[in-house]
């Protein structure tokens, strides 16, 4: 726990690293051990040959229609992209998956574990013991968690219909996964019991921060449980906050192996979100257009991202 | 007193939702598909060992587990090392080629995996890299990278300048500060960078399941991935699979906790 909370600060003051170049050059030595040029240059290389050289050329893919072994290709201009956005139902449904996946595991996981903070904000015997509990799914493989959630909701044999048939609620059985219409969103449960404990300790350290005064002297003057909460907790806790939106938002479109566990590979179409639906581009051989798809992915990713800012920006400013 | 009580209530019930499922799990390894439908709930009668032979022989979990484990512990000190002197260069580099370097590497955090992963696939095979540990162990190192460069960088900026200079006046080289004064100061950094990678490297599934189609190459995730189409609802089968899997990193858990809590955080906050 120590540890966090130096390794929180930093992202504050790295929100944009944008380099000024210098007008001019200052005169006299430059103070820069030369040999110090070399220390980046391993991680330079490897990253520049097989990170952001292949990211360049997924632009240069994204324009064919190259089924990634024929030696030849035709060069199809912007014809990915316009099938994407008109005539893909795949694509499409995919893309609404994704939306409804996400807005759901932010609301819930955001929530869930603000609440679980607040209840573990002490650093009491208990709960440290149960923070690591609680946190216990994260590290877990999503293949081991899509295994474990499908018993969970197998319609016959499963956790939660055998325990609602044993206290006679047969009326709330489902059959979760088979369910088409709410598929994704019993996927979103899962990752959110997935992550809470993560986004929870995001939180106890935000939480740590908030001046014990604060809650002392609106003790003196009697202001209630809720209200404590809504005027020092909830304003106070907003940096928090904000990254633990950004990352869940983030994290919902990166599913993609809790959705290969739980929807098979490739996933039936309900439970299809982009990042397996670029999977499946790929599998088929249709390199190009899977390409094309990642673009695509990327700006929605950034979209929503942008949007998101904007939409905490401004909560903030008027809490 | 509403408070309490509510939060008891919330503490227990949430303590029940991640504690159930894992024991059903545990404890379903030692029973057969029968036993586990008829009381899920339920001990098991014995300690058979059955399932566990099944999946590590047969299932080939075993293989698997050992593919998984010499990835994993190449990938980890390789990307902590390159990741370092890089962070370490970043750090000590005046002016904007620290800045610029540092911003080009951790512009990469913001690429998902599946936007470049097909011109990878591309160049790793072309580069006979595919089918093999050696690909795997690359890939792992050049994907998680800017992470680890964001949250080492982060820790070293902390460091006080005075104790680079002090070191730079001593006469000794940029390489015998970072060996002898960097590395010993950032060890709880390192740490949980490496749990941090472990967790990461060890679950991955994305890159052997494009990279790897011998049966012999592969890794944990994909080998249980696999068990979907072949033990379709032989949970039982599945749970042992799940133990396997998990196994090494909750056993790790236990004795690091707060490198685990620490270094999730720190990846979290951008990752």
């Amino acid at each position: 726990m120590t540890n966090s909370g130096i390794l929180l600060d930093a992202p504050a003051r790295d929100e944009s690293p944008t380099p000024v170049p210098p007008r001019r050059r200052r005169s006299g030595v430059n103070r820069t051990h030369p040999a110090l040029f070399l220390f980046p240059l391993p991680a330079l290389v490897l990253y520049v040959v097989f990170f952001a050289m292949p990211t360049f050329e997924g632009v240069r893919y994204s324009v064919t229609d190259w089924d990634g072994f024929s030696a030849e290709y035709n060069n199809v201009g912007a014809g990915n992209f316009s099938t994407i956005a008109t005539a893909d139902d795949l694509f499409r449904g995919a893309l609404f998956n994704n939306l409804k996946f996400m807005l759901v595991v932010v609301v819930f996981q955001t929530l869930i574990s603000l609440a679980l903070a607040v209840f573990l904000v002490r650093n009491s015997r208990s709960s440290i013991l149960l923070r690591a509990l609680y946190f216990l799914p994260t590290i877990l493989s999503s293949v081991s968690v899509a295994f474990i959630w499908k018993f969970v909701y197998d319609p016959n044999f499963g956790l939660i219909n055998t325990a609602l048939g044993a206290v006679g609620l047969d009326g709330l059985k489902s059959s979760f996964l088979g369910d088409d219409g709410k598929a994704i969103f019993f996927v979103a449960a899962t990752q959110v019991w997935f992550h809470v404990g993560q986004m929870m300790v995001i939180y106890v350290a935000g939480l740590q921060q908030i001046p014990a005064d604060l809650y002392e002297s609106a003790d003196v003057d009697g202001a209630s449980r809720w209200r404590q909460f809504r005027h020092i907790t909830w304003p106070l806790v907003a940096p928090a906050s904000a990254i633990v939106i950004a990352y869940t938002t983030v994290q919902s479109f990166k599913a993609f192996d809790l959705i290969l566990g739980m929807g098979g590979n490739p996933p039936k179409p309900s439970l299809d979100i982009l990042s397996t639906r670029i999977y499946a581009g790929f599998a088929n051989s249709q390199f190009g257009y899977a390409a094309a798809e990642s673009i695509v992915f990327m700006v929605v990713i950034a979209l929503v991202t942008w949007l998101q800012r904007r939409a905490v920006a401004l909560a903030q400013s008027q809490a | 007193m509403g408070f309490n009580l509510t939060r008891r209530t919330v503490l227990f019930v949430y303590a029940v939702l991640i504690i159930v499922p894992m024991v059903v799990v545990l404890a379903g390894t030692f029973k057969t598909t029968q036993q586990l439908f008829s009381s899920p709930f339920g001990l098991p009668d014995k300690l058979d060992g059955a399932n566990y032979r099944q999946v590590l022989g047969q299932g080939g979990l075993g293989g698997a587990f050992r593919n998984s484990a010499i990835v994993t512990a190449c990938s980890v000190p390789i990307t902590l090392f390159v990741g370092s002197l890089a962070s370490y260069g970043i750090a000590r580099i005046r002016g904007w080629v620290g800045h610029l370097i540092y911003g080009f590497i951790v512009l990469g955090m913001a690429v998902p995996a599946q936007a470049n992963m097909i011109p990878q696939y591309v160049l790793f095979d072309v580069l006979g890299l595919t089918n093999s540990l050696i690909g795997l162990v690359l890939i792992n190192v050049v994907v998680t990278l800017p992470i680890a460069v964001f949250i080492m960088t982060g820790f070293l900026k902390t460091i006080p300048g005075e104790i680079y200079e002090a070191t730079s006046i001593d006469g000794s080289g940029p390489w015998r500060t970072y060996r002898s004064v960097i590395l010993p100061l950032s060890t709880p950094s390192l740490a949980a960078t490496a749990i941090f990678l472990f967790v990461i490297h060890w679950n991955d599934l994305l890159y052997p399941l494009l990279f790897i189609q011998e049966p012999g190459k592969k890794t944990l995730p994909v080998a249980l991935l696999s068990f979907q189409g072949e033990f379709l609802t032989d949970y039982p089968l599945l749970f042992t699979g799940v133990v396997v899997a998990s196994a090494p990193i909750v056993v790790a858990y236990v004795f690091l906790q707060r490198y685990f809590v620490a270094g999730i955080t720190a990846g979290s906050v951008k990752g």
